[in-house]
């Protein structure tokens, strides 16, 4: 087994960026996995579109944190050949794809914060970072645009979509808590001055949330007891695993590897 | 495919186009839908700035049968058709 090519980053500047990063990559990844399986062909293309805006995204995230530190000799090992405990994305992005309902909503509570974590970079001292996050916005912008359709749809459609609309929401709810958690990573990035503190917006989310679920069948949104965090901090469940599975087969077997 | 996802027919016009052009079709189950699903299928390769999508069902197309009484008459009369006039010169898009 050759010994890892990768080392942890040592600055919060690194690590949020990181964690943007490996958002985008295990949702993009997630997304991938519906390619050939979704409802319809439409919906096929639609989920492999967010897909590569998503592991596009990832890949400037990756390529701009390798000039700040040398995590790895490239983005492709910094991305693939990392231990479970070194990813840092939230728990959210890595739920399974149990059914629509759950891909769609999963998709609108991801990409409604993404919106304000990404619009707290626009005015970063990282210039690189908020020209990155600029041309994102464009596509996140999308990304809310077709979640929320579908989540409306699924909502306040059919006894049987509303249902299981109404399951996801039940299953998924507890993981939007950690997106919010100002922890010691962000905010030592706002004292630095690359980051606004998007926290401050969460009142405004949980409001348009509770509107749009009200819109969508009248689902409201579920008393939890608590919420499930750990991902940003590298305390993955099982979902992650499977999903590294496949992610890294290939860079592993064939270390270095190119197309 | 259950009548809950009727065809619909997508126009597309290109940057640097004037006319929007008959792209393709999308199932979808609503106007919304078929904007967003148009965009997805029809938009990757950078080309549109403006998507119009029609349920096919109101689209009336000319019988190709009766192709020779509509389109042929026009044909000999070539007073009407625009070929004799000199375009000058710096005159853009004729």
């Amino acid at each position: 087994m050759p010994a890892s090519q990768y080392q942890p980053p040592k600055t919060a500047h690194a690590k949020y960026i990181l964690r943007l990063a490996d958002n985008a990559l295990v949702l993009g990844q997630r997304l991938s996995e519906m390619c050939g399986h979704a409802p319809e062909m439409e919906l096929d293309i639609a989920l492999t579109n967010l897909a590569l805006d998503l592991i596009g995204q990832a890949r400037l995230l990756y390529t701009h944190v390798l000039t700040l530190e040398p995590l790895a000799p490239n983005p492709d090992i910094l991305a693939m050949t990392r231990p479970l405990g070194h990813y840092t994305n939230c728990l959210l992005v890595a739920r399974p794809n149990t059914d629509f309902a759950h891909i769609v909503l999963r998709q609108y509570l991801f990409s409604s914060m993404q919106k304000y974590q990404y619009e707290a970079l626009l005015d970063s001292q990282d210039k690189a970072l908020s020209a990155i996050v600029e041309k994102s916005l464009k596509e996140i912008a999308y990304h809310i645009r077709f979640a929320k359709t579908w989540v409306l749809r699924l909502g306040d459609g059919t006894e049987e979509s509303h249902e299981r609309m109404a399951d996801a929401l039940d299953y998924m709810w507890r993981f939007s808590g950690e997106m919010w958690e100002k922890d010691a990573v962000l905010e030592e990035t706002v004292k630095q001055g690359l980051s606004a503190d998007f926290t401050l917006q969460k009142d405004k989310w949980l409001k348009e949330n509770k509107e749009l679920l009200q819109e969508a069948g009248g689902l409201a949104i579920p008393d939890v007891g608590r919420m499930i965090m750990g991902g940003y901090q590298g305390e993955h469940d099982e979902h992650l695993g499977h999903i590294l599975k496949d992610l890294q087969y290939m860079q592993l077997k064939y270390p270095n590897m190119e197309w | 495919m259950s009548e809950n996802w009727p065809l619909w027919e997508v126009f597309m016009r290109s940057k640097n186009g004037l006319a929007h052009k008959h792209a393709g079709s999308v199932h979808a189950q609503d106007a919304e839908t078929a904007i967003l699903s148009a965009r997805d299928l029809y938009t990757r390769r950078g080309e549109a700035a403006s998507l119009w999508v029609v349920r096919s069902e109101h689209i009336i197309a000319s019988d190709p049968a009766s192709s020779g009484e509509l389109f042929d008459p026009a044909d000999d009369k070539i007073y009407r058709h625009p070929t004799f006039y000199k375009v000058p010169d710096g005159v853009k898009n004729m």
